[in-house]
């Protein structure tokens, strides 16, 4: 259960896991409509994180808690 | 342009890596690599951020000279406590060369040494009475200091004392902020730790304390310089650079800063960034909560500032860019005259780097406005985000190596034949001794500042002093000088 932080970065949408100085982009989001947001995060080198679907977009950055996906 | 190729440079690294027992070659060899653009993550290639290995000779710190000597150490109206025995902070005192404006002992303290001077009886009852006592008595002698900090040193974890309860009730008494900071030195690798954990310290018990408190004045042109520890006066040849593109340095940190400039950076518009490594947590964190955007930088020869200056321009208006560019025609002559006299004497050179933080990436620009190239880069301490970002600075088949041990570093130079070398002062007379040209890299060799326009002038003389001294020529006796031209002379008959 790492905490992860999820920012814009030059116009992409990164995630960064501090306790592995990762900053990755986001290749896909499973849910992101208004209406709800999260899900299973895929990164462009293939690594999936997990996190619980909010109701809406969040104001980025956010630190949110993530699960391995 | 490399001047091996990535065979020639793989072979290195196998034969330099033969002497090890298999055990610990298999680890070595992980830290080792050749540069190559294609990969996109360092990961694939290096290993970093790992325990260094018994045996071996690494030039690593502790988390205590993170904390105390990179981070909280520079900032000049606190008291650092070297909470702990003497020796730790009696050491490194003064070491780093953060300069200061202010009367050291009256209102600026930085190269003072502040120490509990733990004794046995400390260690057998615990030092927490004597630490409450050394922050009256601080307060007595010097009552112009705007707040303590209290650096662990390794017996405070170890015995388990309480420092965050008397800073509280310091706090509680003097009205001035006692940040406690968990910073013994057997945590983590290496100083990096250091640098995480003072980072959150200041985030918890000193960033927040004017959030509520709206009496300054801000203008949208506010930025705060983070990860600059002014290092021969750095900052301030960065700072000028910054007011002159019409700017307002609101903070530094922590070169030269205060705490008050510390409190007020949350109200900046834009947090520049120099040294990621140390101070990338604090930026996240000021992004999250308080929605200021960070950006990393780089005041390393002319190339890479008029870059840096137009990016962090991009984030303001267009009279900040239209003044962004204005200081960049402005210093042209002034850089091309220092490029036009010094290259000459030292293009087509080799460099070697083994340094700290952020220069084994940020230097290389400059290195290339002189035409000199940099043939091997490496870190003491450095986590991958830090490689990912140096993969593109450096050269394809380049050499990269990751807390590299004194022996690998001696045959590596050997093997590679650099004609400088830009690395710490442990290394500095070893390879004087071996008559390669060596520039201590850490606090620039007892010169400086190196960043900005007028830093360069500095850092191309200085480099043009180190490698054409004519020094380096009388390294042989001059009998076997003579013989070995003789030899010369009848091989050539």
């Amino acid at each position: 259960m790492p905490n992860v932080m999820i920012r814009h970065n030059e116009g992409k949408m990164t995630l960064y896991v501090a306790k592995r100085d990762q900053e990755d982009e986001i290749a896909s989001i499973e849910f992101n409509s208004d209406d709800s947001w999260g899900g299973t995060i895929e990164l462009t080198d293939g690594t999936k994180y997990y996190v619980d679907p909010l109701d809406a977009p969040p104001k980025l950055p956010i630190t949110l808690r993530a699960k391995r996906g | 342009m490399s001047v091996m190729s990535r065979e020639e440079t793989e072979a290195l690294i196998n034969e330099v890596l033969e002497v090890y027992p298999a055990k610990a070659k298999k680890d070595r060899a992980k830290h080792l690599t050749v540069n190559d653009h294609e990969v996109e993550q360092s990961k694939k290639c290096i290993t970093s951020n790992k325990k260094s290995l018994p045996g071996v000779m690494t030039i690593r710190g502790c988390a205590y000279a993170g904390s105390k000597g990179v981070v909280w150490g520079p900032i000049k109206d606190m008291i650092h406590i070297s909470h702990g025995p003497v020796g730790c902070g009696q050491y490194s005192r003064n070491g780093r060369r953060n300069y200061y404006i202010g009367t050291t002992g009256i209102n600026a303290f930085v190269t003072m040494n502040f120490t509990s001077d733990f004794q046995e009886k400390d260690i057998v009852f615990g030092g927490d009475k004597k630490l409450a006592k050394l922050l009256e008595e601080v307060e007595t002698l010097f009552p112009l200091n705007k707040g303590v900090s209290i650096q662990s040193e390794c017996p405070i974890g170890l015995i388990g004392d309480d420092i965050e309860a008397v800073a509280k009730k310091a706090t509680a008494t003097t009205g001035k902020t006692v940040v406690p900071v968990r910073c013994e030195g057997f945590r983590g690798v290496s100083q990096s730790l250091g640098h995480h954990i003072a980072n959150d310290a200041v985030r918890d018990w000193a960033l927040d304390k004017r959030d509520d408190d709206n009496s300054f004045q801000t203008t949208p042109y506010d930025v705060a310089i983070i990860g600059d520890y002014n290092i021969g006066g750095d900052a301030w040849s960065s700072r000028i650079l910054l007011e002159e593109m019409g700017l307002r340095v609101v903070a530094q940190w922590s070169g030269d800063g205060t705490i008050a400039e510390m409190e007020l950076t949350p109200k900046v518009k834009l947090n520049l960034v120099h040294c990621y490594r140390s101070m990338n947590y604090i930026s996240r964190h000021m992004e999250e909560k308080y929605g200021i955007p960070w950006v990393e930088y780089n005041f390393f020869g002319p190339t890479k500032t008029d870059e840096s200056l137009r990016k962090i321009a991009s984030f303001f208006d267009e009279s900040i860019q239209k003044k962004a560019e204005e200081v960049i025609a402005k210093y042209k002559a002034e850089y091309n005259a220092v490029i036009e006299k010094f290259k000459p004497r030292l293009e087509g050179k080799k460099v070697m780097l083994y340094i700290g933080g952020l220069r084994p990436r940020h230097v290389i620009g400059a290195y290339e406005d002189l035409g000199m190239e940099v043939v091997g880069t490496g870190y003491e301490f450095a986590h991958n985000d830090d490689y990912d970002r140096t993969i593109k600075e450096m050269g394809n088949a380049t050499l990269i190596y990751d807390d590299v041990t004194g022996y690998e570093f001696e045959e590596f130079v050997k093997k590679v034949k650099p004609d400088l070398i830009g690395s710490g002062v442990k290394e500095k007379y070893i390879f004087q001794k071996m008559g390669i040209p060596f520039r201590q890299m850490h606090s620039w060799d007892y010169s400086g500042p190196y960043h900005g326009y007028d830093g360069f002038a500095i850092f191309a003389r200085d480099m043009d002093m180190t490698l054409n001294n004519p020094c380096w020529k009388k390294l042989q006796a001059p009998w076997k000088a003579e013989a070995a031209e003789e030899a010369a002379v009848a091989a050539s008959a």
